[in-house]
C-alpha cells in the first residue's frame, strides 16, 4: 500500500467526518463521540479492505459489515451514501419520522444495513451465525464486526468470542473501537476491560493492537487478516472519542449531545481545515 | 379419541418432525444450549451431524447466532427449555428475531408446570406473556404428538419468527385426527351448552377428561383448542362469546398474559351484541410454582380433570 493510497483514505475519512457533522446539524441530539471515533476504521474497511460495492450485493461470497455498536450507524450511512447505496440528499432525514435512516441499524429499512443492532453485545454472535451458515454451503464470506469498547462489558460478547474460536471461524474479523469513553464516563473507571489483547488471545483469537487513527497502521493490520487460518481475528483500534473536533475529543460529554450554532460552526471549520490541509499536502 | 395410542411428550414428536424436515430440506438446521437430548433437537444429528449446533450454555449467543444464520437462507430451529429461551434471551429475541422478522423457530421445551420436580426456577409460566407481547411473533402450542407434527410443519412453512411451546408431559394422541389443523384457526373439539372451555397444549387432555366426567352428570361443555395463541382466532372468540354464557380458559401458564388475557381483551373489545359471555381463568393464579410431580402440580392449580370439572360445576 503506497503513500498516495493512504493519503486518499485519509482525505476520504476527513470528508466523512465533515459530512457526518453536517448531517447531525444544529440543536439535535446525536452520538457524536462514537460516530467520529470509528470513521477511520470504517473508511479502512469500506474503501480499502472489503469486497463490497453496490454492484456485488447479491454475491453470497462478498464481505459483510456489522455495526455492533449500533449507535454509531450514522458513520455507516455517510459511507453508504458515498458508495451509492443511499442517495446523498437522504442523509438529512436522519432519525426523523418516516425515514429509512433510523437511529439504530434497521436491516429491513436501510440498504446496506445487514444486522439489527442497537441493544449492545449482539453483533459478534450474529456474525458467527453468518459464518456458520456459510460453512454449511461451502461459502466463506468475510464478516467484519465493529464493536465499542464499552460494549465489551456485555457478557454476550464473550459467549460469542468463545463460539468463534471454538468453531475456528477464521473468516470473522472484529474491530474494537477503543475510544476509552462510554456514555457516563471513562470505560476503565466504570468497569475496566483491559488487558484486551491478552483477553482476546486467551479466548483463542488472533489479536493485535493498532492506532485507530493511523490509516497506514489500520490497513496494514486489516491486511494481516485474509479469512484463512484457523482463528478468528480481532484488532484493538486505539481511538479518540470525538476525533476531529477539538472540543469533543477525549470526553464522554458528546457521547450523545447536540450542538448550538457556535459549536456547529467551529466543528465545521475544524473539519474543513483538516480537509484543506490534506489537500495541500498532496501538492507539496 | 385414540386413548390407546402410546403416550409421548410433544417434545418427542417435535424431534422426529425436525429430523423429517431436515431430511427433506438441507436448509433446516438446529441449535441447542446443552439440552439437545432433552429437547430432542439432537434428533437432527442422526440426519446430518453438521446441522446440529451445540452452542453451550449461552442462550443469548444462540438466539443472535440463529438470526445471523437466517440471513443466509437457513431455517433455524433454536432450542432450549422454554423458561431460559424466552426470559434469558428476551432482548435478543426482541431485537434480532421479532423486529427483523427473522426466519427462526424458537422452540421452548419442557414448558409450563409439568416440568415438575425441577421446581419454580425451571417452570415457564410467563413465556407466553413475553412472546405474545412481541409484534410479528407467531405462537403455536400443540396439544399432542400428532398435532406437534402439524404445528412444526406449519412453523417450517411460515416465513418468519415462530415460538413453539413444547412439553415433556406425556399424553396419548387425544385430539381427533379428523379435525383439520390450520395455523391461526382454533379447533372446536366439542360442542356444548352454556359453558365452553378454551385451552391449548397437553393440559387439554385433562379438559377432555373433565368434559367426560361432566357428561356423566348430564352436562355438556364445549371445548375449543386455541393451539395458535397468536394470531388469536378472534372470529372464534366472537362466536363463543355469543353462543355461551361462560368461557373458561384452562392453561399451564400464569393467568396474566396468555390465553385468558387474550380472550378477555378480545371479548371486551367486541361491540355488544349482548348478552356477553363471562370469562373465568383457570391456570397459575399469579404466583410461582414449586417442586412436585406434573400431575400433583396440575391438581394443585385446579387443572386435573376433577378440578376442572368442579370449576365448571360451580358456574352452573
Amino acid at each position: 500500500m503506497d503513500e498516495e493510497q493512504v493519503r486518499a483514505l485519509e482525505k476520504r475519512a476527513a470528508l466523512v467526518r465533515l459530512e457526518l457533522v453536517k448531517m447531525f446539524s444544529i440543536g439535535k441530539a446525536h452520538h457524536f463521540g462514537g460516530s467520529l471515533s470509528c470513521v477511520d476504521i470504517l473508511c479502512a474497511l469500506y474503501f480499502h479492505k472489503m469486497n463490497y460495492s453496490r454492484e456485488n450485493m447479491a454475491d453470497p461470497e462478498r464481505d459483510r459489515f456489522i455495526m455492533s455498536k449500533g449507535h454509531s450507524v450514522p458513520t455507516q450511512y455517510v459511507i453508504l451514501s458515498m458508495l451509492g447505496l443511499i442517495p446523498a440528499d437522504e442523509l438529512g432525514t436522519l432519525k426523523t419520522l418516516g425515514t429509512r435512516l433510523q437511529g439504530h441499524p434497521d436491516m429491513r429499512k436501510t440498504p446496506g444495513i445487514e444486522a439489527p443492532t442497537g441493544a449492545l453485545g449482539m453483533g459478534l454472535s450474529f456474525a458467527n451465525g453468518i459464518a456458520m451458515a456459510g460453512r454449511l454451503d461451502a461459502r466463506k464470506p468475510r464478516i467484519f464486526v465493529v464493536m465499542g469498547d464499552g460494549e465489551l462489558q456485555e457478557g454476550q460478547v464473550w459467549e460469542a468470542a468463545m463460539n468463534s474460536a471454538n468453531r475456528h471461524l477464521s473468516n470473522v474479523c472484529a474491530i474494537v473501537d477503543r475510544n476509552k469513553y462510554e456514555s457516563q464516563g471513562e470505560v476503565d473507571q466504570l468497569k475496566g476491560i483491559e488487558p484486551l489483547v491478552d483477553k482476546w488471545k486467551s479466548f483463542g483469537w488472533e489479536a493485535l493492537r493498532v492506532d485507530g487513527h493511523d490509516m497506514h497502521a489500520l490497513c496494514a493490520g486489516l491486511d494481516r487478516f485474509d479469512g484463512s487460518g484457523d482463528k478468528p481475528f480481532v484488532i484493538i483500534a486505539d481511538t479518540v472519542k470525538g476525533k476531529g473536533v477539538s472540543f469533543m475529543e477525549n470526553t464522554f460529554k458528546y457521547h450523545n449531545a447536540s450542538l448550538d450554532e457556535k459549536q456547529y460552526r467551529q466543528a465545521i471549520d475544524e473539519l474543513q481545515g483538516t480537509i484543506d490541509k490534506l489537500g495541500e499536502g498532496r501538492h507539496t | 379419541m385414540t386413548e390407546s395410542s402410546p403416550k409421548e411428550g410433544t417434545r418427542d414428536r417435535y424431534g422426529k418432525t425436525l429430523a423429517m424436515l431436515a431430511q427433506r430440506d438441507r436448509n433446516v438446521v438446529a441449535m441447542d444450549c446443552d439440552l439437545g437430548r432433552s429437547t430432542r433437537s439432537y434428533d437432527i444429528h442422526a440426519v446430518d451431524p453438521q446441522r446440529f449446533f451445540e452452542m453451550g450454555i449461552a442462550e443469548q449467543d444462540m438466539v443472535s447466532t440463529a438470526a445471523g444464520m437466517a440471513t443466509m437462507g437457513k431455517i433455524v430451529f433454536a432450542n432450549t427449555f422454554a423458561v431460559f429461551l424466552t426470559s434469558h434471551a428476551f432482548d435478543q429475541i426482541r431485537q434480532q428475531i421479532a423486529l427483523p422478522l427473522s426466519n427462526v423457530k424458537l422452540c421452548g421445551s419442557s414448558a409450563g408446570l409439568t416440568i415438575g420436580a425441577d421446581g419454580s426456577t425451571h417452570q415457564s409460566i410467563v413465556d407466553l406473556a413475553l412472546m405474545r407481547s412481541l409484534p410479528g411473533m407467531v405462537i403455536l402450542v400443540p396439544g399432542d404428538g400428532n398435532q406437534t407434527e402439524q404445528a412444526v410443519i406449519a412453523a417450517y412453512e411460515h416465513k418468519g419468527p415462530v415460538y413453539i411451546r413444547l412439553s415433556r408431559y406425556e399424553t396419548s394422541n387425544f385430539i381427533p385426527v379428523d379435525v383439520p389443523f390450520r395455523m391461526g384457526e382454533a379447533q372446536t373439539l366439542r360442542q356444548g351448552k352454556g359453558v365452553v372451555i378454551a385451552s391449548y397444549g397437553p393440559v387439554l387432555q385433562n379438559v377432555m377428561h373433565a368434559a367426560d366426567l361432566l357428561h356423566r352428570q348430564g352436562i355438556e361443555v364445549g371445548i375449543v383448542n386455541f393451539h395458535t395463541l397468536k394470531p388469536l382466532d378472534r372470529g372464534m372468540v366472537e362466536t363463543l362469546a355469543l353462543r355461551y354464557g361462560h368461557i373458561v380458559s384452562v392453561e399451564e401458564h400464569n393467568v396474566i398474559g396468555a390465553l385468558g388475557s387474550a380472550l378477555g381483551e378480545c371479548i371486551a373489545e367486541f361491540a355488544s351484541p349482548s348478552p356477553k359471555a363471562v370469562l373465568h381463568r383457570i391456570g397459575v393464579q399469579d404466583r410461582f410454582g414449586e417442586s412436585g410431580s406434573a400431575d400433583e402440580l396440575l391438581a394443585m392449580h385446579g387443572m386435573d380433570p376433577q378440578g376442572i370439572a368442579n370449576s365448571v360445576l360451580s358456574l352452573i
